[in-house]
């Protein structure tokens, strides 16, 4: 076993147990440090990917900003334990196995169209990691409209969190 | 080399607990997280078929889901936090006015 297959095991395992302690946790704040774990077990994947500027941002943008944010939220509004109420029977009878259903689907037909695909990438045709720089280039020159949308998007979010967060006076 | 199936088959796991997350949850701000983990999910699907087809259209999506995803959360922790100061709770059971 190569040592990508062990980190890739590892990591996928943290991931997936941090989804789960994301859904058993009572308290949101131990919900948003489990997703903190799931994030991090993410940048280390695409580390492993080859995509540096991916697990960068991952880490800058999700792991920091974004969950910052969450944690901010949940401490100011003093969000405690979680009330437990009666799932519906529609969630609980339909839903679930509808759930497991779609996943197991999902999986079989993705290790039907890919599970043999291992063989094609180890040879002299196996893809070279992108560089930042690649990805950089890409970015201001092909998608440099949407680059440039993006950054209005992020002004009006702004905007919109203002005007809803405002106290009416 | 890890395969490139063991990447989706995990990726199609987060996906599945983030809407188990998202249905079976009460805390508005967990069902919250539990959106964010299925765009993270999908974010590593995007990132695995980039690198598996030596294509980089598929990192340049990724980064445009972080944008939004960062937008998206700065909209909706201001309505989760206009909903708590309104209902006086942080539970979905509570804001039913649109209920059918």
């Amino acid at each position: 076993m190569s040592i990508a297959m062990l980190v890739f095991i590892a990591c996928g395992v943290m991931a997936v147990v941090g989804a789960i302690a994301l859904i058993l946790a009572r308290e949101p704040v131990h919900s948003a440090l489990a997703l903190v774990l799931v994030m991090i077990s993410l940048a280390i994947l695409y580390l492993l990917l080859g995509a540096a500027f991916i697990a960068a941002i991952q880490i800058l943008v999700y792991a920091g900003a974004i969950m910052v944010l969450f944690v901010f939220v949940i401490m100011l509004l003093n969000a405690g334990e979680e009330v437990r109420t009666n799932v519906s029977r529609l969630a609980k009878w339909v839903g679930l196995p509808l759930g497991v259903f779609f996943l197991a689907e999902m999986t079989y037909s993705l290790f039907r169209e890919y599970g043999n695909r291992v063989a094609a990438t180890t040879g002299a045709a196996a893809p070279v990691p992108a560089s930042t720089q690649d990805l950089s280039i890409k970015l201001f020159t092909e998608f440099v409209l949407p680059f440039e949308l993006t950054s209005i998007l992020i002004l009006i979010a702004v905007l919109g969190a203002l005007v809803l967060a405002k106290r009416e006076s | 080399m890890v395969p490139i199936s063991y990447y989706l088959i995990l990726s199609a796991v987060l996906f599945g607990l983030g809407v188990v997350g998202f249905v079976f949850k009460r805390n508005i701000i967990t069902i919250f997280m539990a959106i964010e983990l299925m765009l993270n999910a999908v974010n590593l699907a995007f990132v695995a078929f980039s690198r598996e087809f030596n294509q980089l259209d598929g990192l340049i999506f990724v980064f445009f889901v972080i944008v939004v995803a960062a937008a998206e959360a700065a909209v909706g922790l201001a309505i989760v936090m206009v909903i708590a100061r309104n209902r006086k709770s942080l539970n979905v059971e509570d804001v039913n006015l649109m209920k059918f």
